[in-house]
Protein backbone atom coordinates (compact mmCIF):
# COMPACT_ATOMS: atom_id res chain seq x y z
CA UNK A 1 0.00 0.00 0.00
CA UNK A 2 1.24 3.46 -0.91
CA UNK A 3 2.02 5.55 2.12
CA UNK A 4 -0.03 8.69 2.66
CA UNK A 5 2.01 11.85 2.02
CA UNK A 6 1.46 14.04 5.08
CA UNK A 7 2.82 17.54 5.73
CA UNK A 8 2.64 19.84 8.74
CA UNK A 9 3.11 23.60 8.59
CA UNK A 10 3.75 26.23 11.26
CA UNK A 11 2.34 29.74 10.72
CA UNK A 12 1.47 32.29 13.42
CA UNK A 13 1.17 29.97 16.41
CA UNK A 14 3.22 28.98 19.44
CA UNK A 15 4.18 25.48 18.16
CA UNK A 16 1.99 23.97 20.89
CA UNK A 17 -0.02 22.08 18.28
CA UNK A 18 3.17 20.52 16.94
CA UNK A 19 4.22 19.63 20.50
CA UNK A 20 0.85 17.94 20.92
CA UNK A 21 1.45 16.06 17.66
CA UNK A 22 4.74 14.75 19.08
CA UNK A 23 2.78 13.71 22.18
CA UNK A 24 1.21 11.01 20.01
CA UNK A 25 4.16 9.00 21.41
CA UNK A 26 3.92 5.31 20.46
CA UNK A 27 1.09 6.13 18.06
CA UNK A 28 3.74 7.83 15.93
CA UNK A 29 4.95 4.30 15.06
CA UNK A 30 1.56 3.46 13.59
CA UNK A 31 1.61 6.84 11.86
CA UNK A 32 5.01 6.03 10.34
CA UNK A 33 3.72 2.67 9.08
CA UNK A 34 0.93 4.29 7.12
CA UNK A 35 2.28 7.74 6.31
CA UNK A 36 5.37 9.57 5.28
CA UNK A 37 6.08 13.02 6.70
CA UNK A 38 7.15 14.86 3.53
CA UNK A 39 7.29 18.41 4.91
CA UNK A 40 7.28 19.77 8.46
CA UNK A 41 9.18 22.05 10.86
CA UNK A 42 10.75 18.79 12.10
CA UNK A 43 11.76 17.60 8.60
CA UNK A 44 14.67 19.17 6.73
CA UNK A 45 12.89 20.00 3.48
CA UNK A 46 12.76 23.63 2.34
CA UNK A 47 10.21 23.55 -0.50
CA UNK A 48 6.63 22.46 0.00
CA UNK A 49 6.41 19.32 -2.19
CA UNK A 50 3.84 18.46 -4.87
CA UNK A 51 1.11 15.87 -4.37
CA UNK A 52 0.62 16.07 -0.64
CA UNK A 53 -2.37 14.04 0.56
CA UNK A 54 -2.94 15.74 3.91
CA UNK A 55 -1.53 18.95 5.36
CA UNK A 56 -2.04 20.04 8.96
CA UNK A 57 -1.53 23.77 9.32
CA UNK A 58 -0.91 25.27 12.76
CA UNK A 59 -1.28 29.01 13.30
CA UNK A 60 -3.11 32.01 11.92
CA UNK A 61 -2.19 33.78 8.70
CA UNK A 62 -0.19 36.62 10.21
CA UNK A 63 2.16 37.89 7.52
CA UNK A 64 2.69 38.05 3.77
CA UNK A 65 4.84 34.90 3.73
CA UNK A 66 2.05 32.87 5.38
CA UNK A 67 -0.38 34.25 2.85
CA UNK A 68 1.79 33.30 -0.14
CA UNK A 69 2.60 29.86 1.28
CA UNK A 70 -1.02 29.09 2.14
CA UNK A 71 -2.16 29.87 -1.42
CA UNK A 72 0.61 27.64 -2.78
CA UNK A 73 -0.11 24.82 -0.31
CA UNK A 74 -3.77 24.83 -1.27
CA UNK A 75 -2.86 24.00 -4.87
CA UNK A 76 -0.50 21.20 -3.78
CA UNK A 77 -2.44 19.45 -1.01
CA UNK A 78 -5.60 17.40 -1.36
CA UNK A 79 -6.84 17.65 2.24
CA UNK A 80 -6.11 20.85 4.13
CA UNK A 81 -6.67 20.79 7.88
CA UNK A 82 -6.90 23.83 10.18
CA UNK A 83 -4.82 22.44 13.04
CA UNK A 84 -5.58 24.09 16.40
CA UNK A 85 -7.44 27.22 17.47
CA UNK A 86 -5.07 29.77 15.87
CA UNK A 87 -5.69 28.21 12.47
CA UNK A 88 -9.42 27.75 13.18
CA UNK A 89 -10.32 31.12 14.74
CA UNK A 90 -7.22 33.35 14.75
CA UNK A 91 -7.04 32.77 18.53
CA UNK A 92 -4.12 34.36 20.42
CA UNK A 93 -2.46 36.03 17.37
CA UNK A 94 -5.84 37.66 16.66
CA UNK A 95 -5.74 39.48 20.01
CA UNK A 96 -4.09 42.29 18.05
CA UNK A 97 -6.87 42.46 15.45
CA UNK A 98 -8.97 45.18 17.08
CA UNK A 99 -5.89 47.46 17.13
CA UNK A 100 -4.46 49.21 14.07
CA UNK A 101 -1.37 47.38 12.78
CA UNK A 102 0.70 50.58 13.02
CA UNK A 103 -0.11 50.93 16.71
CA UNK A 104 1.02 47.34 17.32
CA UNK A 105 4.29 47.88 15.42
CA UNK A 106 4.97 51.18 17.21
CA UNK A 107 4.36 49.60 20.61
CA UNK A 108 6.60 46.60 19.95
CA UNK A 109 9.38 48.16 17.82
CA UNK A 110 9.11 51.82 18.79
CA UNK A 111 8.46 52.74 15.14
CA UNK A 112 5.65 52.08 12.68
CA UNK A 113 8.23 51.24 9.99
CA UNK A 114 10.94 49.05 11.54
CA UNK A 115 13.90 48.64 9.14
CA UNK A 116 13.80 45.37 7.21
CA UNK A 117 10.34 44.50 8.44
CA UNK A 118 8.45 46.28 5.72
CA UNK A 119 10.47 45.32 2.69
CA UNK A 120 12.92 42.73 1.38
CA UNK A 121 13.62 39.48 3.19
CA UNK A 122 11.37 39.90 6.19
CA UNK A 123 7.69 39.36 5.43
CA UNK A 124 5.19 42.13 6.04
CA UNK A 125 2.84 42.00 8.97
CA UNK A 126 -0.79 41.68 7.74
CA UNK A 127 -3.32 44.20 9.09
CA UNK A 128 -5.04 41.33 10.94
CA UNK A 129 -4.20 37.72 11.81
CA UNK A 130 -6.68 35.59 9.89
CA UNK A 131 -8.07 32.08 10.35
CA UNK A 132 -7.11 29.84 7.40
CA UNK A 133 -10.63 29.60 6.02
CA UNK A 134 -10.71 33.39 5.59
CA UNK A 135 -8.10 32.87 2.84
CA UNK A 136 -8.59 29.41 1.29
CA UNK A 137 -11.16 26.61 1.51
CA UNK A 138 -10.42 24.34 4.48
CA UNK A 139 -11.46 20.68 4.45
CA UNK A 140 -11.36 19.91 8.17
CA UNK A 141 -11.21 21.86 11.42
CA UNK A 142 -9.35 20.43 14.39
CA UNK A 143 -9.91 22.95 17.22
CA UNK A 144 -8.16 23.09 20.60
CA UNK A 145 -5.41 25.18 22.15
CA UNK A 146 -3.64 22.92 21.65
CA UNK A 147 -5.73 19.94 20.53
CA UNK A 148 -4.72 17.05 22.79
CA UNK A 149 -2.80 14.11 21.35
CA UNK A 150 -5.94 12.02 21.92
CA UNK A 151 -7.99 14.44 19.85
CA UNK A 152 -5.37 14.58 17.11
CA UNK A 153 -5.30 10.79 16.94
CA UNK A 154 -9.10 10.56 16.87
CA UNK A 155 -8.90 12.76 13.81
CA UNK A 156 -5.77 11.38 12.17
CA UNK A 157 -6.34 7.65 12.54
CA UNK A 158 -9.42 7.48 10.30
CA UNK A 159 -7.62 9.73 7.80
CA UNK A 160 -4.71 7.28 7.70
CA UNK A 161 -7.20 4.46 7.11
CA UNK A 162 -8.84 6.37 4.27
CA UNK A 163 -11.99 7.07 6.29
CA UNK A 164 -13.83 10.29 7.03
CA UNK A 165 -12.99 11.69 10.46
CA UNK A 166 -15.98 12.86 12.50
CA UNK A 167 -15.24 14.96 15.56
CA UNK A 168 -18.09 16.21 17.76
CA UNK A 169 -18.99 17.22 21.31
CA UNK A 170 -16.02 17.59 23.65
CA UNK A 171 -13.65 16.86 20.75
CA UNK A 172 -14.42 20.20 19.11
CA UNK A 173 -14.08 22.30 22.28
CA UNK A 174 -12.38 25.63 21.58
CA UNK A 175 -9.68 26.78 23.98
CA UNK B 1 -55.18 21.73 30.48
CA UNK B 2 -53.75 22.34 27.05
CA UNK B 3 -52.74 19.60 24.65
CA UNK B 4 -50.02 20.12 22.06
CA UNK B 5 -47.40 18.10 20.21
CA UNK B 6 -43.64 18.49 20.48
CA UNK B 7 -41.58 16.58 17.94
CA UNK B 8 -44.59 14.40 17.18
CA UNK B 9 -45.29 13.46 20.82
CA UNK B 10 -48.54 14.63 22.44
CA UNK B 11 -47.97 16.47 25.71
CA UNK B 12 -50.20 18.18 28.28
CA UNK B 13 -49.48 21.59 29.70
CA UNK B 14 -50.91 24.16 32.07
CA UNK B 15 -52.18 27.45 30.76
CA UNK B 16 -49.40 30.07 30.88
CA UNK B 17 -46.52 27.62 30.61
CA UNK B 18 -44.02 28.28 27.84
CA UNK B 19 -43.11 25.86 25.06
CA UNK B 20 -39.62 25.60 26.57
CA UNK B 21 -40.92 24.64 30.03
CA UNK B 22 -43.22 22.00 28.59
CA UNK B 23 -40.49 20.61 26.34
CA UNK B 24 -38.16 20.35 29.33
CA UNK B 25 -40.75 18.38 31.31
CA UNK B 26 -41.23 16.10 28.31
CA UNK B 27 -37.48 15.49 28.17
CA UNK B 28 -36.97 17.34 24.89
CA UNK B 29 -33.72 19.33 24.84
CA UNK B 30 -33.87 22.84 23.35
CA UNK B 31 -30.67 24.89 23.54
CA UNK B 32 -30.98 28.23 25.36
CA UNK B 33 -28.67 31.07 26.27
CA UNK B 34 -30.50 34.20 27.44
CA UNK B 35 -33.18 32.20 29.28
CA UNK B 36 -32.51 31.61 32.96
CA UNK B 37 -34.89 30.11 35.48
CA UNK B 38 -35.88 32.74 38.01
CA UNK B 39 -35.70 35.63 35.52
CA UNK B 40 -38.30 36.89 33.03
CA UNK B 41 -37.83 35.46 29.55
CA UNK B 42 -36.43 38.10 27.20
CA UNK B 43 -36.30 36.27 23.87
CA UNK B 44 -33.00 38.02 23.21
CA UNK B 45 -30.67 35.35 21.83
CA UNK B 46 -33.03 33.32 19.58
CA UNK B 47 -31.11 30.09 20.16
CA UNK B 48 -34.26 28.42 21.50
CA UNK B 49 -36.17 28.94 18.25
CA UNK B 50 -38.70 26.23 17.43
CA UNK B 51 -40.91 25.80 14.40
CA UNK B 52 -44.70 25.74 14.76
CA UNK B 53 -45.88 23.59 11.90
CA UNK B 54 -49.54 24.59 11.97
CA UNK B 55 -48.64 28.29 12.13
CA UNK B 56 -47.23 28.05 8.63
CA UNK B 57 -43.81 26.95 9.88
CA UNK B 58 -43.32 30.13 11.85
CA UNK B 59 -40.24 30.31 14.04
CA UNK B 60 -40.82 31.41 17.63
CA UNK B 61 -38.53 31.64 20.67
CA UNK B 62 -39.72 28.76 22.84
CA UNK B 63 -38.63 30.49 26.07
CA UNK B 64 -41.01 33.39 25.47
CA UNK B 65 -43.93 31.63 23.76
CA UNK B 66 -46.87 30.44 25.89
CA UNK B 67 -48.37 27.13 24.83
CA UNK B 68 -51.62 27.11 22.88
CA UNK B 69 -54.15 24.36 22.27
CA UNK B 70 -53.24 22.14 19.32
CA UNK B 71 -49.81 23.63 18.61
CA UNK B 72 -47.65 21.33 16.50
CA UNK B 73 -44.09 22.17 17.57
CA UNK B 74 -40.87 21.02 15.91
CA UNK B 75 -38.07 21.38 18.50
CA UNK B 76 -35.33 19.57 16.63
CA UNK B 77 -34.78 19.30 12.89
CA UNK B 78 -31.92 19.81 10.43
CA UNK B 79 -33.33 23.26 9.60
CA UNK B 80 -33.39 24.32 13.25
CA UNK B 81 -29.95 22.87 13.84
CA UNK B 82 -28.54 24.95 10.99
CA UNK B 83 -30.37 28.10 12.15
CA UNK B 84 -29.16 27.68 15.72
CA UNK B 85 -25.60 27.14 14.58
CA UNK B 86 -25.72 30.28 12.45
CA UNK B 87 -27.10 32.32 15.37
CA UNK B 88 -24.30 30.98 17.55
CA UNK B 89 -21.71 31.89 14.91
CA UNK B 90 -23.09 35.44 14.83
CA UNK B 91 -22.49 35.70 18.57
CA UNK B 92 -18.91 34.47 18.18
CA UNK B 93 -18.24 36.76 15.20
CA UNK B 94 -19.74 39.83 16.88
CA UNK B 95 -17.14 40.24 19.66
CA UNK B 96 -13.77 38.80 20.61
CA UNK B 97 -14.07 35.26 21.94
CA UNK B 98 -10.64 33.83 22.50
CA UNK B 99 -11.44 30.83 24.65
CA UNK B 100 -7.81 29.90 25.31
CA UNK B 101 -7.38 33.35 26.81
CA UNK B 102 -10.64 33.64 28.74
CA UNK B 103 -11.47 33.47 32.45
CA UNK B 104 -14.44 31.24 31.68
CA UNK B 105 -12.65 28.67 29.51
CA UNK B 106 -14.15 25.32 30.45
CA UNK B 107 -17.09 26.83 32.38
CA UNK B 108 -18.89 28.79 29.71
CA UNK B 109 -22.40 28.28 28.39
CA UNK B 110 -21.50 29.79 25.02
CA UNK B 111 -18.54 27.46 24.63
CA UNK B 112 -20.72 24.48 25.66
CA UNK B 113 -23.32 25.45 23.05
CA UNK B 114 -20.61 25.47 20.38
CA UNK B 115 -19.81 21.87 21.25
CA UNK B 116 -23.47 20.88 21.39
CA UNK B 117 -24.31 22.48 18.05
CA UNK B 118 -21.24 21.13 16.26
CA UNK B 119 -19.62 24.52 15.70
CA UNK B 120 -16.05 23.56 14.78
CA UNK B 121 -15.45 26.95 13.12
CA UNK B 122 -17.20 30.25 12.48
CA UNK B 123 -18.17 30.67 8.83
CA UNK B 124 -19.05 34.36 9.15
CA UNK B 125 -16.32 37.01 9.08
CA UNK B 126 -15.20 38.17 12.53
CA UNK B 127 -15.80 41.83 13.40
CA UNK B 128 -12.91 42.14 15.87
CA UNK B 129 -14.26 45.28 17.56
CA UNK B 130 -12.08 47.27 19.96
CA UNK B 131 -13.89 47.03 23.30
CA UNK B 132 -12.98 48.17 26.80
CA UNK B 133 -12.95 46.34 30.12
CA UNK B 134 -14.39 47.83 33.28
CA UNK B 135 -12.19 46.71 36.17
CA UNK B 136 -13.18 49.51 38.53
CA UNK B 137 -15.32 47.34 40.82
CA UNK B 138 -13.54 46.02 43.91
CA UNK B 139 -14.79 42.44 43.51
CA UNK B 140 -15.88 41.97 39.90
CA UNK B 141 -14.78 42.65 36.35
CA UNK B 142 -16.77 43.34 33.17
CA UNK B 143 -15.19 42.37 29.84
CA UNK B 144 -17.31 43.58 26.93
CA UNK B 145 -15.28 41.39 24.56
CA UNK B 146 -17.09 38.30 25.90
CA UNK B 147 -20.59 39.75 26.33
CA UNK B 148 -23.43 38.28 24.26
CA UNK B 149 -25.98 40.90 25.40
CA UNK B 150 -28.24 38.23 26.84
CA UNK B 151 -29.48 40.57 29.56
CA UNK B 152 -29.26 38.02 32.36
CA UNK B 153 -27.11 40.37 34.47
CA UNK B 154 -29.47 43.30 33.94
CA UNK B 155 -32.46 41.21 35.03
CA UNK B 156 -30.63 39.63 37.97
CA UNK B 157 -29.77 43.12 39.17
CA UNK B 158 -33.26 44.59 38.76
CA UNK B 159 -35.61 41.62 39.30
CA UNK B 160 -33.73 39.67 41.94
CA UNK B 161 -31.45 42.13 43.75
CA UNK B 162 -33.67 45.15 43.13
CA UNK B 163 -30.67 47.44 42.75
CA UNK B 164 -31.20 48.36 39.07
CA UNK B 165 -27.54 49.21 38.70
CA UNK B 166 -27.00 47.52 35.36
CA UNK B 167 -28.59 48.46 32.08
CA UNK B 168 -27.88 48.66 28.38
CA UNK B 169 -26.56 51.62 26.45
CA UNK B 170 -26.30 51.99 22.66
CA UNK B 171 -28.02 49.90 20.00
CA UNK B 172 -27.46 46.81 17.91
CA UNK B 173 -23.90 45.48 17.93
CA UNK B 174 -22.82 48.68 19.70
CA UNK B 175 -24.92 47.90 22.76
CA UNK B 176 -22.97 47.78 26.02
CA UNK B 177 -23.88 46.65 29.50
CA UNK B 178 -23.18 49.52 31.84
CA UNK B 179 -23.58 50.53 35.45
CA UNK B 180 -25.83 53.46 36.29
CA UNK B 181 -25.50 56.02 33.48
CA UNK B 182 -22.20 54.82 32.14
CA UNK B 183 -20.07 55.59 35.17
CA UNK B 184 -17.33 53.15 36.14
CA UNK B 185 -19.00 50.22 37.89
CA UNK B 186 -16.78 50.68 40.95
CA UNK B 187 -18.15 54.19 41.48
CA UNK B 188 -21.77 53.05 41.44
CA UNK B 189 -23.73 54.23 44.49
CA UNK B 190 -26.51 51.71 43.74
CA UNK B 191 -24.49 48.48 43.39
CA UNK B 192 -24.68 46.41 46.55
CA UNK B 193 -21.84 44.14 45.49
CA UNK B 194 -24.11 41.09 45.72
CA UNK B 195 -22.59 39.35 42.70
CA UNK B 196 -25.92 38.09 41.33
CA UNK B 197 -25.09 39.52 37.91
CA UNK B 198 -21.79 37.64 37.89
CA UNK B 199 -23.39 34.34 38.89
CA UNK B 200 -26.07 34.78 36.25
CA UNK B 201 -23.72 35.64 33.39
CA UNK B 202 -23.35 32.70 31.00
CA UNK B 203 -19.97 33.79 29.62
CA UNK B 204 -16.68 35.28 30.73
CA UNK B 205 -18.07 38.83 30.42
CA UNK B 206 -18.68 39.12 34.16
CA UNK B 207 -16.20 37.48 36.47
CA UNK B 208 -14.88 37.49 40.01
CA UNK B 209 -11.54 39.16 40.51
CA UNK B 210 -8.73 37.18 42.06
CA UNK B 211 -10.06 33.83 40.87
CA UNK B 212 -8.16 31.62 38.45
CA UNK B 213 -9.87 30.24 35.35
CA UNK B 214 -10.25 26.82 36.96
CA UNK B 215 -12.12 28.37 39.92
CA UNK B 216 -14.33 30.63 37.83
CA UNK B 217 -17.36 28.36 38.08
CA UNK B 218 -20.67 30.22 38.02
CA UNK B 219 -23.84 29.27 39.88
CA UNK B 220 -26.65 30.70 37.73
CA UNK B 221 -29.17 28.45 39.53
CA UNK B 222 -28.90 30.60 42.69
CA UNK B 223 -31.19 33.17 41.04
CA UNK B 224 -34.03 30.64 40.85
CA UNK B 225 -33.23 29.41 44.36
CA UNK B 226 -33.50 32.95 45.73
CA UNK B 227 -36.74 33.79 43.91
CA UNK B 228 -38.38 30.48 44.84
CA UNK B 229 -37.90 31.17 48.53
CA UNK B 230 -39.70 34.48 48.26
CA UNK B 231 -43.37 34.67 49.30
CA UNK B 232 -45.62 34.99 46.27
CA UNK B 233 -47.50 38.26 45.89
S1 LIG C 1 -16.87 33.79 26.97
FE1 LIG C 1 -16.96 31.57 26.57
S2 LIG C 1 -17.00 31.42 24.32
FE2 LIG C 1 -16.29 33.50 24.83
S3 LIG C 1 -14.06 33.35 24.90
FE3 LIG C 1 -14.79 32.99 27.00
S4 LIG C 1 -14.94 30.75 27.14
FE4 LIG C 1 -14.86 31.24 24.96
S1 LIG D 1 -23.27 43.15 42.10
FE1 LIG D 1 -25.50 43.04 42.52
S2 LIG D 1 -26.15 45.15 42.74
FE2 LIG D 1 -24.10 45.21 41.79
S3 LIG D 1 -24.48 45.27 39.59
FE3 LIG D 1 -24.30 43.12 40.12
S4 LIG D 1 -26.41 42.43 40.56
FE4 LIG D 1 -26.43 44.67 40.58
S1 LIG E 1 -22.49 40.68 30.85
FE1 LIG E 1 -22.97 38.50 30.80
S2 LIG E 1 -25.06 38.35 31.61
FE2 LIG E 1 -24.73 40.50 31.08
S3 LIG E 1 -25.52 40.68 28.98
FE3 LIG E 1 -23.31 40.26 28.81
S4 LIG E 1 -23.18 38.03 28.62
FE4 LIG E 1 -25.22 38.48 29.37
S1 LIG F 1 -33.21 31.36 25.22
FE1 LIG F 1 -35.03 31.91 24.17
S2 LIG F 1 -34.42 33.61 23.03
FE2 LIG F 1 -32.65 33.19 24.26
Amino acid sequence: MRKLRVATVWFSGCSGCHMSFLDLDERLLEFAERAELVFSPIVDVKEFPEDVDVVLIEGAVGNTAHLRELLEIRTKAKILVAFGDCAVTGNVPSLRNPLPREEVLATVYGTVDPPGLEEGEVPKFLPQALPLHAVVPVDYFLPGCPPSAERIWKFLRPVLLGQRPELSGADIKLG
Amino acid sequence: MITLTIDGVRVQAEEGETVLEVAKKAGVRIPTLCYLEGLSPRGACRLCLVEVRNWGGRLVPSCATPVQEGMDVVANSPRLKELRRTILEMLFAERNHICAFCVSNGHCELQDLAMELGMDHVRLPYRWPLLPLDLSHAKYGLDHNRCVLCGRCVEACSEVEGAMTLGFSGRGVFTLVEADLGDPWGKSPTCTGCGKCVQGCPTGALFEKGKATSEQVKRPQILAEVTERRPRA
